[in-house]
């Protein structure tokens, strides 16, 4: 019987949660890196064995980790202890440093929240994307906004310097959560097709691997920026597609629930019916590629669900239509938050759906949605949740 | 033998208990022993200091000989307490946030 193996990272550790292909009961596994906040973990499509961790901290900065058996054992990939007094490490998996070579087109400042311009200065890994088909590339999406690679299994990190340099870099501003890249996208179809959306610049498209980049947000239109159509400034909170139709993007904004037929190209409202468009997650049916997920969040300055119900929107449709799914989640006072990573999908029939919040609560559904129940309900904060579907 | 101890995360990490011991060449400063800290224990590599300013990262401290050594010069030979290895080099998380 097939297994499911969700990935969480907390503001104050990791933890696995596992089940058979019911998803009726379930094993926790954790904390792993107690007391560290695990922005995101990632498993390789290649090898699910192969799961890729950001471990990071104020006092102590960024860290990358790396399990070769599903997450049993994790090592800091060319961390480990040094034999030899003296010999310099093979790798240096927390070391992300901006490009700056003359080919890099490097940038050195971005917008600040005064309108000044500000130096890109590291923080931490959001997001880790590891490649469908190696299992020792992955992509990294950073904060102050930029996309790293690895292709040594998380040894060492280049960044991809074309993003920065292709020309809107200096209008690129922080959101509330910082200037973030977020969502890394990658086309099963087309390896060289990559998304990814910051927050606060927008979404972008290359088309040849990572080395050019586009702006992606025709269509868009946010009323709390100068100009409300631009073509940077935009505060995407995240963006979801079904590998199997890889045209076809999802986007919750600050306000407003989008999607594209046309890789990015143009975007439409699809916020419809619900009952605010402000929120963090969206995330697509595994095998219903019309069938779309959010959690609508009160507003920007109230981070929790109108009147205090917990409720996950599902679109048929593919947007504009929304039912209210809410049995077995809280519908009343309940005032957490769904943060932007943190919903995935299996790929088991039913489809499973599941999200953590801010409260603690990792939420599973085995019936695409008609009905929910918390696999864990204490957790810290959760940060991210990740499903990997296991043979 | 230099004595270094580390802030408990980090000891974590470095998978070594309170207290670790590290050949140092003279000088003995606050430069040269994390050098041979982090030779010895790569993955340490920037959680103390900045890959590439190697600036001390903001919510560590250094103190020796129950002095604070955070702000002195890296380069500033440690004292001779540190050096014989009678007094150990102390590596702190600042107690900050929530």
């Amino acid at each position: 019987m097939s297994k499911v193996r969700v990935l969480v990272g907390t503001r104050k550790g990791a933890f696995i949660l596992t089940a058979d292909g019911k998803r009726e009961k379930w094993e926790v596994n954790g904390p792993l890196f107690a007391g560290w906040e695990m922005y995101h973990l990632k498993g390789s499509p290649a090898d699910p064995n192969r799961i890729y961790a950001s471990q990071t901290s104020g006092w102590f900065g960024q860290v990358i980790q790396r399990s070769n058996d599903g997450g049993k054992t994790w090592d800091a990939p060319g961390g480990g202890v040094t034999a030899v007094p003296g010999q310099m490490p093979k790798g240096e998996s927390n070391k992300f440093v901006y490009d700056t070579s003359p080919s890099g087109k490097p940038l050195t400042t971005h917008q600040w929240y005064d309108g000044t311009q500000h130096p890109w200065e590291f923080k931490r890994v959001w997001h880790l994307e590891p490649s469908y088909t190696d299992p020792d590339m992955v992509y990294a999406g950073v904060e102050d906004a930029a996309l790293f690679r690895s292709t040594d299994g998380a040894h060492s990190w280049q960044e991809l310097p074309g993003l920065r340099g292709h020309g809107t870099g200096p209008k690129w501003q922080p959101g509330a959560g910082g200037m973030c890249l977020h969502t890394v996208i990658l086309d099963k179809k087309d390896p060289k097709r990559i998304y990814i959306a910051i927050s606060a610049a927008g979404a972008f498209r290359s088309d040849d691997g990572g080395k050019s980049w586009k702006p992606i947000n025709q269509g868009l239109r946010s009323q709390y920026i100068p100009d409300p159509k631009a073509e940077i400034g935009h505060c995407v909170h995240h963006v979801a597609m079904n590998p199997s139709r890889p045209n076809v993007l999802f986007m919750q904004k600050h306000w407003d629930v989008m999607r594209s037929d046309d890789a990015g190209d143009n975007w439409k409202e699809i916020s419809g019916n619900l009952p605010t468009d402000f929120g963090f997650v969206i995330d697509v049916h595994a095998h219903e590629p019309e069938t779309i997920y959010v959690v609508p969040i009160k507003s920007d300055s109230e981070h929790y669900p109108p009147e205090g119900k917990l409720r996950v929107y599902r679109s048929r449709s593919g947007g504009n239509e929304w039912e209210a799914l809410t049995k077995g989640l809280p519908q009343s006072n309940c005032y957490v938050n769904v943060l932007r990573d943190a919903m995935a999908v299996d790929s088991l029939d039913k489809c499973g759906i599941y999200f953590g919040t801010t409260g603690g609560q990792v939420y599973a559904s085995a019936d695409a949605g008609d009905s929910w129940a918390p696999i864990v309900r204490d957790l810290p904060a959760v940060l991210s949740v990740e499903v990997q579907t296991l043979p | 033998m230099i004595r270094v101890v580390l802030p408990q995360h980090l000891r974590t990490m470095a998978k070594v208990g309170y207290e670790l011991e590290l050949e140092v060449a003279a000088p003995v400063t606050q430069r040269s022993v994390l050098d041979a800290l982090e030779a010895r224990f790569p993955v340490l590599r920037g959680t103390i200091r900045d890959h590439v300013t190697q600036q001390r990262r903001p919510f560590l401290r250094f103190f020796a000989c129950e002095e604070d050594w955070s702000l002195e010069s890296p380069d500033a030979p440690l004292p001779e307490a540190v050096v014989s290895g009678k007094e150990p080099f102390y590596i702190i998380g600042a107690i900050a946030g929530g």
